[in-house]
């Protein structure tokens, strides 16, 4: 599954959801994880949410935060459980599970938006 | 020592049935057992595992959009049960320390931009802040972007 041809594609993938995870999650995450939440600002309307997202740019935006982070994450995690946990044994195992996670919420995310 | 362990003494490592993997042209490598809390006794080190778990958050942070994109199609109701949902002590304890991760992905991510890519002009390395300061400028930018269009629909 990974060797010198396909390891520029995952390496890539990563890179890239590197940048917007840097970029984009954390003012996601504190608007609709803690500043909502906790009332520090009046919280969106379902309605005008549901029309913000009928936008296609907003439905670009949304597919892209989702799919090139969750592959950020299958890259950068398979290497943490093989260097933090040692379990080198399990390479096939925990490059599934990672890449699936990222293949399926990528779907998600694609099924979602396409239906909205 | 009587029976000396093959990564101890690999040289002397008896000819035995024991170890179908032994041959005398090719001895097992000799490879140290690396403990799994490597990283704890060295502060570098566990810095870089907490940069390296920071990922998990970025997959949470991805799920929680996504559920929240459902709810927001799914109708009212839908909407009302994730925003309790979110509301919840534990699910805001869990979004505080998700946060953080988050914040040193962004950190570390950018601050190692100039390390990655040298880039030189005029034969001269241009120098660090010059690579990672317009990151941090866009991320400012990016986020309030974010927040104003977020909270004009509030």
């Amino acid at each position: 599954m990974v060797n010198r041809e396909t390891e520029p594609i995952f390496w890539t993938l990563f890179s890239a959801g590197g940048v917007v995870a840097a970029l984009f999650l954390p003012i996601q995450l504190f608007i609709f994880g803690l500043a909502v939440p906790l009332g520090w600002m009046h919280a969106p309307a379902r309605a005008s949410l549901y029309s913000l997202a009928h936008s296609p740019i907003t439905r670009i935006y949304l597919f892209v935060v989702c799919s090139l982070p969750l592959f950020h994450f299958a890259h950068r995690f398979r290497y943490t459980l093989y260097d933090g946990l040692q379990i080198k044994h399990l390479n096939e195992v925990v490059f599934v599970e990672c890449y699936g996670i990222a293949i399926v919420g990528t779907l998600a995310a694609g099924y979602l938006l396409w239906t909205l | 020592m009587s029976s000396p362990t093959p990564a101890q003494t690999p040289s002397t490592m008896p000819h035995s049935a024991t170890s179908p993997s032994y041959t005398e042209f090719h001895p097992r490598w000799y490879r140290p057992k690396v403990s799994t809390y490597w990283w704890l006794g060295k502060w570098a080190y566990v810095k870089f595992i907490l940069r390296e778990l920071s990922s998990v958050a970025v997959a949470w942070t991805v799920a929680m959009i996504l559920l929240q994109v459902r709810a927001v199609i799914r109708g009212p109701e839908a909407y009302l049960r994730f925003e309790h949902r979110m509301s919840y002590p534990w699910m805001i304890a869990l979004n505080v320390i998700a946060f953080a991760f988050l914040l040193l992905h962004s950190v570390t991510w950018f601050n190692l931009a100039p390390k990655a890519m040298a880039v030189r002009v005029g034969g001269k390395r241009v120098p660090a802040v010059l690579i990672s300061g317009p990151q941090y400028l866009a991320w400012i930018v990016v986020s309030a972007i974010v927040f104003a269009i977020i909270i004009s629909r509030a």
